[in-house]
């Protein structure tokens, strides 16, 4: 494998290092050190206030690092203002210049960099068809749709063939349906021009669907750097996998190790509990452990689940595709557990009230440090 | 991670970049901000100047304050007289009161009636408010000289107002009004209604009507529904534009020398009067330091009302 | 939703009655004006038939045109500099908040819209006699002077107007001119200085009229032979009314309600575009 230690030396398209920003005296950035790989499509994913956006505004140099380099292919641009940077971005408020055309804002950047006149057109022209607004050339900003503002807003950001597109909210204007267009289309679009993007979402589900990477980030900080499905399937933080999906958490003590088993006397889940876990780990230490409600299921009879426990249904919240159950445990703990809804109209086969037996798998859950 | 920094030109480079763009930046505040101490921060200092100086009859009509006497020695000289003959002299003392009744009493009107009509257009149907509004503001941009000259043809004895009261039969006499006090408050009432109404409006019209809807919801009145609602959210309105009625008023000189008579004695006028007729300027210029001073708190009431409705406005956006 | 629309208009028919009142008031003195310029009698408020002959009068009155002319002239350059001025401050105000100066220059851009203009003009003066005993300059009082002393006062509103349109800019215009490789001289001019373009239009016509109108500062800072529009108004005016100024009272309100409606529907205009965009 050669390859891969070729690639390990291989310089990352952007890298951060321990990057901070302070305003007043709270740090929006908290001492960062990330690396980026090219063609990519990252995601810096947190709630409001997490200091992705400031993350985002340093890297297209809108804001001075208090501490810390950038570096992009390579070369510091820690301190080359943004109109030297080799990197685009894309505006939340779309921030088209309401006195140009379509055209004119498009061409903006090409003509910053003094391409002549035969070129900047044809550039413009692969840029409108590109994003699929060929015939809003001659269009004022105010005559457009949102949608069509988001494109011409994308369209700008492509124009100059960036090495990096920075997207700050692409989506967050738009409606539901045509979110969920758009992000199929900003996938493709990434993965035909082979530009990197760099994408601020604070909505998971868009982070999930659209990234190869993501970053979660949490009070100036990064909490884990994953690609979707391990970031969803083996959370390292109670934060993690509490903000991406639902999870159930049952806090306990390790009480033994053998192989590949950890066995965790829980109090919250009225025993103890099985996780497959292959680190070593150290006998009474605090633990907790996650398990997902989809990965619950109803124990049925002659069925062998090392996790089993008893409880009451208190809630039920019906969605359309699926129903969540919340069950009581005699410990007063409530467990969450997921039930798809096959069968249209049927009578619900659970009501408020009824005690069940739920159970899951050894390897269906995993520990996090407490 | 030295090795991704750029050579030591580099860095010098970049330096450069940045001291060219706060270069820019020093430009941009420093050439309104020094036409603004030169021209009006710096001449607050010679009016205290010349207001401690000796009256003379001279060109310039004042004595320096540093002289050579006749034994050729130099000294100098700081006078507060003008400062001591102004608190003697009743004609001074009771212009300051004049000024402040004249500018409380004017305030008042122009509250009285600019709030109903500042109410009313915030509340007119969207598409008549920016129209409305013109309408106040269109006379503003006419001149003010010329408006005022307009009252002397109504208020006059023989003016407009009493041929129109002689002729419906109301009075027998022609009215006096004319160089009275009265026509003074008429006069600064019309001249500055204006700067009541426009912040009165950019309170009331950021007022959400949900709020009155919401206290009729739970049994107020529309008198209460104004008392406890309305009134104590435009607070930052009224003082704002009460402000900026007071404080230009309290040395306005056109409108009590047009429409006043002797009775309405005005810090403005004297002032005038001082510099321009009696060429004292040492005397006129210790009035304009005592209304500056008077004057200091009504403006900083005012900075601070201002800037609190633009912190409202900000969280409205 | 309309329903209570009208339930709340019909619930206050005094508060209508009290605009229409007001709006009376603010319009029947400058009626009065227009009606009585075109009286045949030299006594103001005695109607003696309709006459144009005032006007007649007023264009034959060299010493008041040429104060115009004058007063013109000055008010041009005066808002001419007052709005470079004030865009600024504006800017300073606005996208600086934070360097050194921008604090002061806040309140000395505030303290002039309120500042009694008999304190200006005093003020002035006494800075321009010292000046010109310490620096040898100005040399005389005069055109130069008043133009000075309006830019000073004008270009505090100029920086109001210019200020609110920019406060209401969305900064991120700009930073995305910078990031399409703009440097930020051409960023003001190719972005910023055509989204505020109506705001400057607004400040210089604002100044333009403060500027003209301005009896007090004048007469403090100018000179032998520099004599302003409302300084001649001003002595005529002193002596009684005069159907001439009448005239001329009617030729300016006829400029200025055709110079707001048509920056009015201007503005209008611009506004419908602003809120499709919203």
């Amino acid at each position: 494998m050669n390859n891969v230690v070729a690639n390990a030396e291989q310089e990352p398209l952007v890298r951060i290092r321990n990057l901070s920003k302070v305003f007043g005296s709270t740090y929006a950035v908290d001492n960062i050190s990330l690396d980026i790989e090219e063609k990519g499509f990252f995601s810096l994913l947190g709630s409001s206030g997490c200091g992705k956006t400031t993350l985002l505004r340093m890297l297209a140099g809108f804001e001075t690092p208090t501490e810390g380099r950038i570096f992009i292919d390579g070369k510091d641009v820690t301190d080359l203002p943004p109109y030297e940077r080799q990197v685009n971005m894309m505006f939340q408020s779309y921030a088209l210049f309401p006195h140009m055309t379509v055209a004119d804002n498009i061409a903006y950047g090409l003509k910053q960099e003094r391409m002549a006149r035969p070129g900047r057109d044809e550039r413009v022209r692969e840029m409108l068809s590109l994003v699929q607004i060929e015939k809003l050339g001659h269009r004022k900003p105010h005559q457009l749709s949102g949608g069509q503002r988001q494109r011409v807003a994308l369209a700008r950001a492509l124009a100059k063939l960036p090495k990096i597109l920075l997207l700050d909210e692409p989506l967050g204007a738009l409606d539901r349906k045509l979110r969920e267009q758009t992000q199929f289309e900003l996938v493709n679009l990434q993965e035909r021009l082979g530009i990197t993007f760099i994408v601020v979402t604070h909505d998971q589900e868009e982070a999930m669907t659209m990234s190869s990477r993501i970053a979660l980030m949490r009070e100036g900080r990064i909490e884990q750097v994953d690609s979707p499905q391990r970031m969803y399937e083996f959370p390292q933080s109670r934060y993690a996998a509490n903000f991406i999906g639902n999870v159930n958490l049952f806090d306990g003590v390790v009480t033994s190790q053998s192989g590949d088993q950890v066995l965790v006397d829980s109090e919250e889940a009225g025993g103890q509990l099985c996780v497959r876990h292959s680190q070593p780990m150290t006998v009474g230490m605090p633990i907790t452990v996650a398990v997902r409600p989809e990965k619950i299921r109803m124990v049925q009879a002659g069925d062998d689940l090392p996790n089993q426990m008893q409880g009451v249904i208190r809630e039920i919240a019906y969605l359309g595709d699926e129903s969540i159950y919340h069950v009581e445990l005699a410990s007063g703990k409530r467990v969450k557990y997921t039930q798809p809804n096959v069968q249209a109209l049927a009578e619900l086969p659970l009501t408020w009230g009824q005690t069940i037996a739920l159970g899951w798998h050894a390897d269906r859950c995993g520990l996090l440090a407490q | 991670m030295t090795g991704y920094g750029g050579g030591a030109g580099a860095l010098a480079g970049l330096r450069a970049r940045w001291r060219r763009l706060t270069v820019g930046r020093w430009l941009v505040t420093g050439i309104p901000w020094l036409w603004l101490v030169i021209f009006f921060c710096l001449p607050f200092l010679f009016i205290l100047k010349i207001s401690l100086s000796e009256p003379a009859l001279a060109q310039p009509p004042y004595l320096n304050w540093i002289r050579e006497t006749a034994d050729g020695l130099v000294s100098i000289v700081v006078n507060f007289g003008n400062y001591g003959l102004l608190w003697d002299d009743s004609l001074y003392v009771s212009a300051l009161f004049g000024s402040l009744q004249v500018a409380a009493i004017s305030t008042l009107l122009c509250l009285l009636i600019g709030y109903p009509m500042a109410y009313a257009i915030a509340r007119a149907p969207t598409h008549l408010r920016m129209p409305l509004l013109m309408l106040v503001i269109l006379p503003f941009w006419t001149s003010f000289l010329i408006r005022i000259y307009a009252w002397m043809g109504i208020l006059n004895t023989n003016g407009i107002l009493n041929n129109f009261l002689l002729w419906l039969g109301v009075i027998e006499q022609p009215l006096e009004i004319m160089h009275t006090s009265l026509a003074v408050y008429i006069g600064v009432t019309y001249a500055y209604l204006p700067f009541m109404i426009l912040p009165l409006y950019a309170t009331l019209s950021r007022l959400d009507p949900v709020l009155l809807e919401a206290a009729a919801d739970l049994g107020a009145r529309p008198a209460k529904q104004f008392l406890t609602i309305t009134w104590p959210q435009s607070v930052p309105g009224v003082i704002a534009g009460a402000m900026l009625v007071f404080i230009p008023v309290m040395g306005e000189f056109v409108i009590p020398d047009l429409l006043g008579g002797p009775d309405s004695l005005m810090l403005g006028k004297l002032m005038w009067t001082e510099f321009f007729n009696n060429r004292d300027w040492p005397v006129a210029s210790a009035l304009a330091a005592v209304l500056l001073v008077v004057l200091i708190i009504p403006f900083l009431l005012l900075r601070h009302y201002e800037s609190r409705a633009e912190a409202n406005g900000e969280e409205a956006a | 939703m309309s329903a209570i629309k009208q339930h709340r208009r019909a619930g206050f028919p005094w508060l209508w009655t009290a605009l229409a009142f007001g709006y009376v008031f603010l319009y029947a003195p400058i009626l009065s004006l227009i009606v009585y310029s075109f009286n045949e009698s030299r006594l103001v408020t005695v109607w003696a038939g309709f006459s144009t002959r005032w006007y007649g009068e007023l264009m034959q009155n060299e010493q008041l045109l040429s104060a115009a002319w004058l007063s013109i002239k000055v008010a041009a350059v005066a808002a001419t500099i007052a709005v470079v001025l004030g865009t600024l401050a504006a800017m300073t105000l606005v996208r600086f908040r934070r360097q050194w100066g921008a604090r002061s220059m806040g309140i000395m851009v505030a303290a002039p819209l309120v500042m009694p203009e008999i304190i200006l003009g005093l003020s002035l003066l006494l800075l321009f006699m010292s000046m010109a005993d310490l620096i040898g300059w100005p040399a005389s009082r005069g055109q130069g002077t008043i133009i000075m002393a309006h830019v000073t006062f004008c270009m505090a509103y100029v920086t109001v107007v210019v200020q609110s349109r920019l406060a209401y800019m969305d900064a991120s215009l700009e930073e995305a001119a910078m990031d399409l490789g703009a440097r930020p001289l051409k960023v003001f001019f190719t972005i910023t200085l055509p989204v505020i373009a109506p705001s400057l239009v607004a400040g210089w016509l604002l100044a333009f009229t403060l500027s003209m109108d301005d009896l007090v500062v004048a007469s403090f800072v100018s000179g032998p032979g520099a004599t302003t529009l409302p300084m001649v108004v001003y002595s005529s005016v002193r002596l009684g009314v005069s159907p001439q100024i009448n005239a001329l009272a009617t030729i300016i309100i006829a400029v200025v309600v055709v110079a707001v409606s048509v920056a009015g529907y201007l503005m209008y205009r611009q506004d419908k575009q602003r809120t499709n965009m919203q």
